[in-house]
């Protein structure tokens, strides 16, 4: 179980702090699958990152993170190398790039679990079986990453990310640079991770809504640094309650559907600079139902079980 | 309007450039006056190549490709810009194509440099005008503004309409959108969908079939450089018949249905139900309906 309590990440810039995450509450229950979901911006691969590992750009300025019971020291990045891959883990959104392209994979492995003082021998079959699992064929141990495929070094690496049963995965656009039939296979082998228990929980990041509508039972969405709604994922698609969940569904181009019969809208205007971010609702520049009590910024209030969003007009 | 006869593109490979690549293979189809044709294809599968061919920025190894009759292979200097006046691509990363050091409008000067060196600066303006409003962009927001100053929305639509400047009539859009946010990418489709109206061609090469699908009257499916299938959108999105076309189908993810393991075997290979003992590339099995051989595909054998 992963609890996020009013969590706030700025970056420093010589123009003043970029508050990329401005106060985050949400929790992750254990055997979820939580989407994560915003544009450019949004502060949605913020999130995921504080979760693991603070870059030196940004800053922990406030909040608490808390899995299973235990607070981590997100802010101490000393202290937070005892969770990372034990406790907390991430398939990065370059996965492409993460692996080191001087090793044969499985030396880099070896290495890799010898470092965190675990003998290579004791993980050596169980990852054969997830190798299995993902259908891999055993042989990539002996190949160096340049020989792999995209979606194929995709799959290496969540299978190295969740080698040592996570209990928190962080997948951040790990689909985005695949092709079709190679997503969905990726897709389903995430899903696979949590269906056989390897991890307790999960947060998918993407700007696809339609790819976490068929992987995630939850769905997070996020606007310019700030919460917008959350709800199980049918509750997202069938009747979202923020305005922006809203047009961002209305804007998805779908098989079928074509614009002589069904002309799509975008949302106009652009996201807020968070350099500082303007007071009141962030939306409120683009949203369509915007009046006076917008001017304050909405909490994000639960308006059902499992069912939260940020916005006056909601609650 | 657009005509590609048997276009097939080899690059040559490995050491000593001893292998050969075969980017596309032997592909034909027609663009007409005010249509939409999307080319789909996964990473690799020469869809790219196409439109650079068309563009005349790569030659064709084989085959042809005419523009109004004319081979465009023949062209030379004078007839080669003149080319580039009726056809012109819009690509897809907004960012790298403008020069960082100078100011994003300096994309229209040059078109007027190089093509309308006779304008004054009254019909100029006006003309600037027009290309900005119809791509919808305010021309104080985007004018004497650097790239970094402007989002990808703004400038992709400022390089439409850098292209509208001169009197194109088709346009090959490589991926314009795939690095737009979902907020702004239906706003630059919708944009393609009004150009259309007006009479423009539109080449649109994407790998997202939905993105395809929403604007396109006829569409292409590409796989490793060969014509899978192709035909009225209709006909291929509502019917798909190659067993590629039904996979890349049934793995899109979609709002409201969820990926299921429904049964896609597509029955025996209709292509030799049309040609027993082979013959062109693709068979026709309906009304502006055309599919290849199903073999190749899961390691089927057709006879």
């Amino acid at each position: 179980m992963l609890h996020v309590d009013d969590l706030r990440v700025h970056y420093r810039t010589l123009r003043g702090d970029v508050r990329a995450l401005d106060g985050v509450s949400f929790s992750v229950a254990d055997r979820e699958i939580m989407g994560l979901v915003g544009e450019s911006g949004s502060g949605k691969t913020t999130l995921g990152k504080s979760l693991i590992r603070l870059d030196g750009r940004m800053r922990h300025v406030g909040g608490t993170v808390t899995l299973d019971g235990t607070e981590l020291p997100i802010g101490d990045d000393g202290r937070m190398n005892a969770f990372r891959f034990n406790d907390v883990s991430i398939v990065p959104q370059y996965a492409m790039s993460a692996m080191n392209p001087t090793r044969r994979i499985g030396t880099m492995i070896r290495e890799l679990v010898t470092s965190r003082g675990i003998r290579f021998d004791t993980v050596r079959s169980e990852l054969d079986r997830r190798l299995d699992l993902v259908g891999l064929d055993r042989e990539v141990l002996d190949r160096y990453p340049i020989e792999l495929s995209g979606g194929m070094k995709q799959r290496m690496v969540m299978v190295i990310s969740t080698l040592l049963n996570p209990k928190l995965l962080v997948a951040d656009e790990v689909t985005s640079a695949l092709d079709v039939s190679t997503q969905r296979a990726v897709a389903l082998a995430l899903a696979g991770f949590r269906d056989r228990d390897l991890v307790h929980a999960m947060i998918v990041i993407t700007h696809d809504v339609s790819l976490v509508y068929q992987i995630a039972d939850t769905i997070l969405v996020m606007y310019a640094g700030k919460l917008a709604e959350k709800a199980p994922t049918d509750v997202i698609v069938e009747r979202p309650l923020h305005p922006y969940t809203r047009a961002l569904i209305a804007a998805l181009p779908e098989v079928g559907v074509q614009y002589a019969g069904k002309r799509l809208t975008g949302i106009p205007g652009g996201p807020p600079s968070l350099r500082p971010p303007p007071p009141g609702c962030r939306f409120r520049d683009r949203c369509p139902v915007a009046f006076d009590r917008c001017a304050e910024q909405p909490p994000f209030v639960e308006v059902e079980p499992g069912h939260s969003v940020a916005c006056w007009r909601a609650s | 309007m657009l005509r590609l006869d048997g276009v097939s593109k080899t690059y040559k490979v490995g050491a000593l450039a001893r292998k050969d690549l075969h980017a596309v293979r032997d592909v034909s189809f027609e663009l007409r006056p005010g249509e939409v044709v999307s080319l789909i294809g996964e990473s690799g599968s020469g869809k790219s190549t196409i439109g650079r061919m068309i563009l005349r920025l790569t030659r064709a190894t084989s085959g042809t490709i005419t523009f109004d009759g004319t081979d465009i292979a023949t062209l030379r200097r004078g007839s080669l810009k003149e080319y580039y006046r009726a056809a012109q691509g819009v690509f897809q990363d907004p960012f790298s194509t403008f020069n960082p050091v100078f100011k994003a409008d300096r994309v229209l000067t040059m078109i007027r440099q190089v093509y309308f060196p006779g304008t004054g600066d009254v019909e100029w303006r006006g003309r600037v005008d027009d290309a900005l409003s119809a791509v919808s962009l305010n021309p104080d927001q985007v004018l004497d503004k650097y790239p970094h100053q402007l989002s990808g929305g703004q400038l992709q639509r400022l390089l439409i309409a850098r292209a509208l400047l001169l009197d194109i009539r088709l346009l090959v859009a490589d991926e314009v959108i795939s690095m737009l946010d979902a907020s702004t990418r239906i706003d630059v489709l919708n944009l393609l969908a009004d150009l259309k109206e007006r009479g423009l061609a539109v080449l649109f090469i994407t790998h997202d079939l939905s993105l395809g699908n929403y604007l396109a009257d006829r569409t292409v499916i590409l796989r490793r450089g060969s014509v899978v299938e192709c035909g009225a959108t209709s006909a291929v999105f509502g019917d798909p018949v190659h067993p590629y076309t039904r996979t890349l189908l049934a793995s899109v993810p979609r709002l409201g249905i969820r990926w299921s393991d429904e049964d896609l075997d597509p029955g025996p290979c209709r292509y030799h139900a049309v040609h027993p003992g082979g013959g062109p590339p693709l068979a026709e099995v309906g009304d502006d309906h055309l599919v290849a051989c199903f073999a190749g595909n899961d390691e089927r054998e057709c006879v």
